[in-house]
């Protein structure tokens, strides 16, 4: 299965990735036989269903969103390009490794994990979470007991703290400061095995 | 600063006296009033006559020998607990020498002082030590263990407690062998191998209680400190089994294989044995917290009890106490801390920190007199060889152990990181324990190893423990950050969590995340259904972190009186209140003290009339009451805090009653909404209140003045909620007020008269 996976993947493809998302070529060659392995209609490109097959993610409240994140706009397939690109968020960070393209960040770097995780919470991409996308958010983690005035009173003290321009919203750069004390860079990472 | 000193000096002096009462135990006559008749022989009755010659009736007579045992224990905790608080008093000295480092020179001290007069010492008696000075301590860092960084850092903590220590013992134990052989000299001639493995076993474990003493007050960021600390703690398992590994073997003589293939099973056995005998015990004690609704005083009682039963428990069997303590704290605590009263947490929270704070002093102290009370037997080779060694292979242990692990962590230790944890490793009073359990017979060289690791323990303590800070501040180590807890970091962490978990799934990589999230499905689908009482065991752990937070901070609204103090975290109502009270700072106690009288009498006239009113009653079943009058309470204290500070705005012409302004919340059908999770999760913004058969959506209800407390913020009400809308926010920005339920004297602390104190007490219990 492996190496039948790995023939439709050319050298160049490779290169091309490894370039751009940093990941190694055995971590290359073993993600795309994962992506292979969820590709039931064999196309190349992997659609909504294939991912709600995943157990892990049937389960998880945030499932839905996670998915979401691998489709670009408006896109109902993903190719292995943006598969790896979605997966290169999660890329722990390695500080030996300097920069080979010093004008273009990494996609692993700390503000683009954040960034990443931002655009979870902000589904209509205004750059703001407003109360109600961090409402729904709290909705699907907390599950339906809660009534939903709590709810509300969280999600407005969540906010009130975040908040330092007065605009009831959460901001790109409020997010960010908010969560200067949290070690993103392990929270946000993955161990892909070498 | 003469005052200081003369303080204690007079603390020395009483601890000095108070120690020879200790010292001279063995040789004191019988009291002569306890026995006036001795019995001498019953068949020479002319020898004992029935009556005695009369003497005068003893108006004060001294009996020290009944109450003697109790009275020099007490003692001894008085004048250490003295001590502690001098330390505390002066300022200079506590920053620059930490306080290990003060006690064991007290200790030294007295010592000096009791042999100087003559008396035998007190001697750290193992027994007393590992049964009672030991516990408290482990207790107290095994139940506010902060699990988070522990469990992301297990791996890293096991390793440098298993493999660390191991390597620290056969290195050091081989090396010494290898120089005392060197140094041929006659003392160190029956020095075996055995011998030095078994006291390098014994000096390498590095001590939870000298770590905690010094860590604590460096303040370095959570991670070196939870490296540190876990493996101080872990590192139990490791010398227990080696420890009695050796001395096994030294008083066998010879080794098989087959005994070493038994020692490393051996070492499984306790280390997971503690683990297992803890974690039954924690079981145990959430299955009991279960139950206590009702006998609410004696919850402490219960948490104590069964850590210490585990302790016990493993130490029969030879297994890990400490294991066993810190996996019985750390079972426990998220389903007792769920069942029981708010006030139980506290008192446990104070009680282990009291405990283990004394017992941290007693065992620096009494390190301190033992080194005095000898034997010792110096040798300048073996001392030094020691000390070398224990640096040597704490530094060499440290950096080829982080050489490995830092291929699989994602955060890798840095060099400062390796350098203060080669440098915490500090020895303590575990080690010198140990070496004084060692059978004179079998090691006649006991003396020297005691000396030894009185020395190690001293140089790690005082050298090490002394400038370690100003080590970090050189090396600009990153220091702890100020960790207020915010909504908003739990909230993002749990989502991160529940991302990553997402994304692994997608890559078909099953790393400890989707083990630690399986086991926290299992944990809320099983044991939190089956161990905590109630609706709280459906309750989200996000639900509770903001539950807890809203609380302190409307204990701290209730407690302080005025609202001065508030944070800007908290939400829009409160923050409000603190932009009116910014100018109210300086109260002067007078009017306080007149504000509480009046308030109390005339709310107590009201709970007079009031009573009969109660519709709660109407709505309510018995066991929602609780809930219910706490959230109440929780309601009337805010109103209280508030009200306080609007009267001390106000100028003295308060005597008229503003009338009672009844504003209703939006969700005003909350009739069948009185179930005790949405009833305790009140936060300050939006109280749901149970509306009386009025109309439901009438903003003001001014007809209701009648029969109300005349106390009331109807004008500063009316302005915030006003402001409150004015400011764009959803109308969820109001309040009901609950003035029937009269608890309102006791928010400010207030004792009240005594008819309102048997009412309260049965409502007073707040279940968080």
């Amino acid at each position: 299965m492996g190496s039948r996976a790995s023939s439709l993947l050319r050298e160049e493809d490779i290169e091309e990735i490894k370039k751009e998302t940093g990941f190694s070529h055995s971590q290359i060659t073993r993600l795309y036989s994962r992506f292979h392995s969820l590709d039931k209609g064999e196309n190349g490109a992997l659609s909504r269903e294939d991912f709600q097959r995943i157990p892990e993610l049937a389960i998880n409240p945030l499932g839905d969103r996670i998915i979401n994140a691998f489709f670009p706009e408006g896109e109902d397939q993903v190719n292995f390009r943006g598969f790896m690109r979605t997966l290169a968020h999660f890329r722990p960070v390695e500080d030996n490794e300097k920069n080979k393209d010093p004008t273009a960040e990494p996609l692993n770097s700390r503000n683009n994990k954040l960034l990443f995780a931002f655009r979870l919470y902000d589904l209509d991409r205004d750059d703001k979470i407003s109360r109600d996308e961090l409402l729904q958010v709290l909705r699907m983690m907390v599950g339906v007991n809660i009534s939903d005035e709590q709810l509300g009173s969280i999600a407005d003290r969540t906010i009130q703290e975040a908040d330092t321009n007065g605009d009831m919203s959460i901001s790109f750069s409020e997010f960010i400061k908010v969560l200067e004390k949290v070690d993103v860079e392990q929270k946000m990472s993955i161990r892909f095995l070498h | 600063m003469g005052m200081n000193w003369l303080l204690w000096s007079v603390l020395l002096v009483f601890l000095v006296f108070g120690s020879v009462p200790v010292g001279s135990d063995a040789g004191s006559d019988p009291d002569p009033d306890l026995h006036p008749d001795p019995p001498r022989d019953p068949h020479t009755p002319q020898h004992t006559p029935p009556h005695t010659p009369r003497r005068t009736f003893p108006v004060l007579t001294v009996q020290f020998q009944t109450v003697r045992k109790p009275f020099e224990s007490a003692l001894w905790i008085l004048l250490a607990s003295l001590l502690k608080l001098g330390f505390h008093i002066i300022p200079r000295f506590s920053s620059v020498v930490p306080e290990s480092c003060v006690l064991i020179m007290v200790g030294l001290l007295v010592g000096a002082l009791i042999k100087l007069l003559g008396e035998t010492l007190p001697v750290l008696d193992t027994q007393l030590f590992f049964l009672v000075l030991l516990p408290p301590i482990i207790l107290d860092a095994g139940y506010f263990l902060p699990i988070r960084p522990f469990g992301e850092n297990l791996g890293t903590i096991l390793v440098f407690a298993v493999v660390g220590t191991l390597w620290n013992s056969f290195f050091m134990g081989v090396v010494l062998y290898g120089v005392c052989l060197l140094e041929g000299s006659s003392q160190l001639a029956g020095v075996d191998l055995l011998a030095c493995l078994l006291f390098s076993s014994i000096a390498s474990a590095v001590d939870p209680v000298a770590v905690l003493a010094v860590f604590e007050e460096i303040h370095i960021h959570e991670l070196l400190h939870i490296l540190v600390f876990g493996e101080s703690l872990l590192n139990d398992a490791v010398t227990v089994v080696l420890y009695h590994l050796f001395e096994e073997f030294a008083m066998m003589g010879e080794v098989t294989l087959v005994d070493v293939f038994l020692g490393v099973l051996c070492f499984f056995v306790v280390a997971l044995g503690g683990v297992l005998v803890g974690a039954v015990y924690g079981l145990l004690a959430a299955i009991t917290s279960r139950f206590t609704s009702h006998t609410r005083v004696i919850e402490p009682l219960f948490v104590f009890l069964y850590s210490y039963m585990a302790y016990l428990s493993a130490e029969v069997f030879h297994l890990s106490g400490i294991m066993a303590l810190i996996a019985c704290g750390v079972v426990m605590r998220p389903y007792v801390e769920a069942n029981i009263s708010h006030k139980s947490y506290t008192t446990i929270k104070y009680f282990l920190k009291m405990w283990s704070s004394l017992s941290e002093t007693l065992i620096f102290i009494f390190l301190g007199v033992s080194t005095v009370a000898g034997p010792h037997t110096w040798n300048w080779t073996f001392v030094s060889a020691t000390i070398v060694l224990c640096l040597l292979s704490r530094v060499l242990g440290v950096a080829g152990l982080t050489f490995f692990i830092n291929k699989f962590r994602m955060v890798k230790l840095t060099g400062k990181d390796q350098f203060i944890v080669a440098y915490g490793g500090l020895r303590g009073a575990i080690a010198f324990s140990l070496a004084f359990l060692l059978s004179a017979e079998h090691f006649p060289m006991k003396n020297l190893f005691l000396t030894a690791i009185i020395t190690v323990v001293f140089f790690t303590v005082f050298v090490q423990g002394m400038t370690i800070r100003p080590l970090v501040d050189l090396l600009a180590v990153k220091k702890k950050k100020e960790t207020k807890f915010t909504i908003n970091e739990e909230i993002h962490t749990q989502f991160l969590e529940h991302v990553l978990v997402g994304i692994e799934g997608v890559c078909g990589h099953y790393g400890h995340r989707h083990w630690k999230d399986k086991l926290g499905r299992l944990n809320a689908s099983y044991l939190r259904r089956w161990l905590i009482v109630g609706e709280r065991s459906q309750e989200p752990q996000l639900i509770s972190f903001y539950n807890r937070l809203e609380l302190e901070q409307a204990l701290l609204v209730a407690e302080s009186g005025t609202a001065g103090r508030l944070t800007p975290a908290l939400p829009s109502s409160a923050s409000l209140l603190a932009e009116k009270q910014k100018s109210v700072m300086n109260v002067s106690k007078e009017r306080e003290q007149r504000i509480r009288k009046i308030l109390r009498a005339n709310l107590q006239k009201t709970s007079q009339r009031l009573r009969s009113y109660s519709r709660h009653a109407l709505f309510l079943e018995e066991e929602e009451e609780d809930d219910w009058n706490e959230m109440k309470l929780q309601k009337q204290r805010l109103e209280m805090g508030r009200r306080m500070s609007h009267y001390l705005t106000v100028p003295a012409n308060w005597q008229e009653s503003p009338p009672l302004r009844r504003a209703k919340t939006e969700s005003g059908n909350q009739v069948k909404e009185s179930r005790p999770s949405a009833a305790v999760s009140v936060p300050i913004v939006s109280v749901e209140s149970v509306p009386p058969s009025a109309p439901a959506d009438s903003g003001m209800s001014p007809d209701k003045t009648a029969d109300s407390p005349p106390q009331t913020v109807g004008g500063a009400l009316k302005s915030l909620a006003g402001s409150g809308r004015g400011k764009g926010r959803k109308p969820s920005v109001t309040f009901a007020l609950d003035v029937d339920e009269q608890k309102l004297p006791r928010c400010l602390s207030d004792p009240g008269p005594n008819k309102i104190d048997e009412e309260d007490e049965e409502h007073r219990e707040w279940e968080v």
